[in-house]
C-alpha cells in the first residue's frame, strides 16, 4: 500500500518534471513567436538569471503573484523580493544592492536629511531613474461593529474619527450619512500602524486633502492622528477584528482576509463602494507627474467623479532607465513586461489588489519597452 | 601531548625524590598544554570584554551626531520626531513602559519561580521532580514570536476580564486608572514576559537549591524543624544569591525581549496624555526600534534609535552591576 502510493507519487514528481522541462524549452527558444505551453501568461518574453528587488510591503503579494507565474513560464529565471518596506528598499537601490525597488511613494524630488532622492538615484545609475506604477493598492476603512453591514462615511467623518472627535459609533455626524442603519452607541476604537508605512502616509494624504479642515496635522509615514496603534497590517487588521467597535485602515487584501466590513466613502459624488472597478477610476483620474517615461502619478484623493474609490496607493517599480548592469537588462524588461501585462494585473484582483487601468497600462508597457 | 604532561604529573606526586607533589608553581611553568589552555582560557575572557566595550562604542559612536542634534531633551522628552532639520526625540516613555513591564515580570515570575524550584527540588517525590524540571525546561525552548501570537490570539481574552475587574475595583489608584487602551497593556505584557523569563528563574533557582548541603538540611531537621521551617532556615539563605542572579538575568531577558512585546503591544498616538496607569501601552525600548527597523532611511534617524538602544544597553548595565554587588554582599551569609 504504502509502496504504491508512493510510486504513484514519484510517478507524478516525473511526469510533473517533464512537462515542466518541456515548458521551460518551449519558452525559451529565441524568436519562437508566442510559445503555446500552456501556463498561464501565454505571451511572456524570457530571459535567464536571478533578479534580486527589494522594498515595499504594500505590494508583498501582488509581486509574489507575479513572480511565481513569471517563474513557472521561464525556466532559468529568479526574481527574489524581500519586502523590508520602501525606505529600506530606495536605500539599497541607491546603494547598488538590489536591480530594482519597489516603493509606495515615487522617488522624492525634495531634499529630505539633506538628501534628494532622485539625485541620489541618478547618480548610482548614471541616467535618470524611472517610477513605474505598477500595482494599485485600495485602502480599506475597515471596521468590525456587530449588526452594521453597510457603512458610508464622508471624508470629513473619517478625519474626525480617526482624530478622536468623533467617539461613539451612533454619533449624529455617522447617523446622518446613514440613515435606515442601526448604530450601537459604543465607542469607537481606533487603531493605527504603530510603524511607519505608507499606507499609513497615504492615508493621511487623502484625510489632508479631502477633509482639510477636519484634518489639520501633516501626512507622513507616522501616525499624527489618535488611537492605540499596532504593529503592520496585520496587526491593526487582527486588532479590529478581535474589538468590537473598532475601526482601522489597511489594505483591502487584509480587511478581506480578516472579514472585517469595509465602508463606502463618499467623497462627494454619491458612495463609493470598494471594488477594483472603482478603484481603477481613480486611478485612470490621476495626473501624470513626471515627465516623459518617468510616469509618477498625482492622484487626485478629492475626485467627485461617480464610482471612483479615492483612497489608494500606488506602489512603483523604480528602475534605472538605462540599466547599470547591462547582462540584466531583457530579464528586468521581461519581468516587468510580464507584470504589467493584463492577465497578470487581472489575477491580482484576487488578493486584494486592484488591476492598472488599460490607460495607465499601455503608458507603463511603452515605458518598459524604453528601457535600455 | 597534554595528556603526556597529566601522566607525568600524577606519576611524579608518589616520587620520594625530595621535591614536592604537585607543587603550586610547577602547575604553569611553561608546559606547552597548561600554556595553551591559559592562553585559550585567557582570550576567551577578553573576547567577551571586547566585544561589549565594542557593541558600546558601536552604539555611541552612531548616536553622537543624531543625539547632537536632538532639540528636546533626550532624557526627559515624551516627543518621537526623528527624521527632518529639526529632531526632538526623548525617552523617557519607552523607558517607563519598559521597567514596568519588566517589574510586573519579575514581581510574577520570581515568586512563582522560586516555588517552582522548590518544589521540585524539596517536595515533589523523585519520578515527578525529573519531567516537571524539563517541562519547565521547555517553556525556555518556546520561540519568543510563539509568545506573541498565543498573548495576542488566546491569552488576551483570558487577561482582560482581570483588567476590568482591577479597572473597576482599583480605578481611583493612578497605576490602575482606566484607558482607552484595549489590546496590549503594560500589564498584559508584564504577564507574558513573566511567563517568558519564568523558566530561567526556575532553572538556576532550582540548581542553586539542590546543592544545599545536606548537613544544613539535616542539623534543621535534626533540631524540630518543620519541612517549611528547614526551607526557610537551610534552603533558601544558602540560595539566595542564585536567586538573585536569577533575577537579574531574567530581569536582562526582559527587559530585551523585543518580538513578542512588539507583537502584543499597543502604542499611544502622538501627543497623548501621560498616564501612569498599567493599563496603557506604550512601546518598550527594543519594540519601538524593531517596529521602525524597516524604515531606517537616513543615518540621523538610526542613531535616534540607536541612541535609545544605548539606554536600553545602559539600562541592563546597571540592573546587573546591582545584582553583583547585591550578591557579593549576601555572599558572607550564605555558608
Amino acid at each position: 500500500m504504502k509502496i504504491q502510493r508512493f510510486g504513484q507519487l514519484a510517478g507524478m514528481a516525473v511526469v510533473g518534471a517533464l512537462a515542466l522541462s518541456a515548458c521551460g524549452s518551449d519558452t525559451n527558444s529565441p524568436g519562437a513567436g508566442g510559445s503555446a505551453s500552456g501556463g498561464s501568461s501565454a505571451s511572456t518574453d524570457c530571459a535567464k538569471g536571478t533578479l534580486n528587488a527589494e522594498g515595499s510591503s504594500a505590494q508583498k503579494n501582488a509581486i509574489e503573484e507575479a513572480i511565481t507565474t513569471f517563474q513557472d513560464s521561464c525556466e532559468g529565471a529568479t526574481v527574489n523580493y524581500n519586502p523590508t518596506g520602501s525606505g529600506a528598499g530606495i536605500k539599497q537601490f541607491i546603494a547598488g544592492q538590489v536591480d530594482f525597488a519597489g516603493s509606495d511613494s515615487a522617488l522624492k524630488k525634495t531634499e529630505k536629511d539633506g538628501k534628494i532622492e532622485t539625485a541620489e538615484a541618478e547618480k548610482f545609475c548614471g541616467s535618470p531613474a524611472w517610477n513605474l506604477p505598477m500595482v494599485t493598492g485600495p485602502i480599506a476603512v475597515a471596521y468590525n461593529v456587530k449588526g452594521v453591514d453597510k457603512l458610508v462615511l464622508t471624508p470629513e467623518v473619517i478625519a474626525n474619527i480617526f482624530s478622536g472627535k468623533i467617539t461613539t459609533w451612533n454619533d449624529a455626524a455617522i447617523a446622518k450619512i446613514n440613515s435606515g442603519v442601526s448604530l450601537p452607541s459604543e465607542p469607537i476604537k481606533v487603531f493605527f500602524r504603530s510603524d511607519e508605512s505608507g499606507t499609513t502616509e497615504n492615508f493621511t494624504k487623502y484625510l489632508k486633502a479631502a477633509a482639510p479642515n477636519a484634518w489639520a496635522a501633516e501626512p507622513g509615514k507616522s501616525w499624527t492622528g489618535k488611537g492605540e496603534g499596532k504593529e503592520k497590517s496585520a496587526g491593526v487588521a487582527s486588532a479590529v477584528q478581535s474589538t468590537e467597535g473598532g475601526i482601522t485602515y489597511a489594505e483591502w487584501s487584509y480587511a478581506k482576509d480578516n472579514k472585517l466590513g469595509i465602508a463606502q466613502v463618499d467623497n462627494g459624488g454619491g458612495a463609493v463602494e470598494l471594488s477594483g472597478e472603482s478603484v481603477g477610476k481613480a486611478v485612470a483620474a490621476a495626473k501624470p507627474d513626471g515627465e516623459g517615461n518617468d510616469l509618477r502619478l498625482k492622484l487626485d484623493y478629492t475626485t467627485k467623479e461617480a464610482g471612483a474609490y479615492p483612497i489608494l496607493l500606488v506602489t512603483y517599480e523604480i528602475v534605472c532607465s538605462k540599466a547599470k548592469d547591462p547582462a540584466k537588462v531583457d530579464l528586468v524588461k521581461a519581468f516587468l513586461k510580464h507584470f504589467s501585462s493584463k492577465e497578470t494585473q487581472a489575477s491580482l484582483e484576487d488578493i486584494g489588489y486592484a488591476p492598472l487601468p488599460d490607460e495607465v497600462r499601455t503608458k507603463v508597457d511603452a515605458a518598459i519597452a524604453a528601457l535600455s | 601531548m597534554s595528556s603526556v604532561t597529566g601522566v607525568s604529573a600524577v606519576d611524579e606526586s608518589p616520587s620520594p625524590g625530595g621535591r614536592v607533589p604537585l607543587a603550586g608553581d610547577a602547575a604553569g611553568t611553561g608546559r606547552v598544554g597548561d600554556r595553551l589552555f591559559s592562553g585559550l582560557a585567557t582570550s576567551a575572557g577578553l573576547l567577551v570584554i571586547a566585544l561589549v566595550t565594542l557593541i558600546g562604542v558601536f552604539l555611541l559612536w552612531q548616536a553622537i551626531p543624531s543625539l547632537a542634534r536632538n532639540e528636546a531633551s533626550f532624557l526627559t522628552s515624551r516627543e518621537w520626531t526623528v527624521a527632518g532639520e529639526h529632531p526632538r526625540f526623548g525617552i523617557v516613555e519607552m523607558l517607563w513602559t519598559t521597567v514596568a513591564c519588566s517589574l510586573i515580570a519579575m514581581a510574577i515570575a520570581v515568586p512563582v519561580g522560586v516555588g517552582v524550584a522548590l518544589f521540585i527540588t524539596q517536595y515533589a517525590p523523585r519520578w515527578l521532580s525529573r519531567p516537571a524540571a524539563s517541562l519547565v525546561d521547555l517553556l525556555a525552548a518556546v520561540p519568543s514570536i510563539v509568545y506573541g501570537l498565543w498573548g495576542v490570539l488566546t491569552f488576551r481574552d483570558a487577561v482582560r476580564p482581570v483588567e476590568e475587574l482591577l479597572q473597576d475595583k482599583l480605578g481611583w489608584f493612578p497605576l490602575f486608572a482606566t484607558t482607552g487602551i484595549s489590546g496590549g497593556t503594560i500589564f498584559f505584557i508584564g504577564i507574558v514576559l513573566a511567563i517568558m523569563v519564568l523558566p530561567i528563574v526556575t532553572a538556576l533557582s532550582r540548581e542553586v537549591f539542590a546543592q544545599t548541603p545536606v548537613a544544613h538540611k539535616e542539623g534543621a531537621l535534626a533540631l524540630g524543624a518543620t519541612r517549611w521551617e528547614m526551607i526557610r532556615t537551610a534552603v533558601l539563605p544558602f540560595g539566595r544569591p542564585g536567586v538573585i542572579s536569577a533575577a537579574m538575568l531574567a530581569l536582562g531577558r526582559a527587559l530585551g525581549e523585543t518580538i513578542a512585546v512588539t507583537f502584543i503591544v499597543s502604542t499611544l498616538a502622538r501627543g497623548s496624555d501621560w498616564s501612569w496607569s498599567l493599563f496603557n501601552g506604550g512601546e518598550t525600548f527594543a519594540s519601538r526600534i524593531a517596529n521602525n527597523a524597516a524604515e531606517f532611511d537616513s543615518p540621523q534617524k538610526t542613531g535616534a534609535f540607536i541612541a535609545a538602544g544605548l539606554v536600553l544597553f545602559v539600562l541592563t548595565f546597571i540592573v546587573n552591576a546591582i545584582a553583583r554587588v547585591v550578591i557579593e554582599r549576601r555572599k558572607a551569609f550564605s555558608e
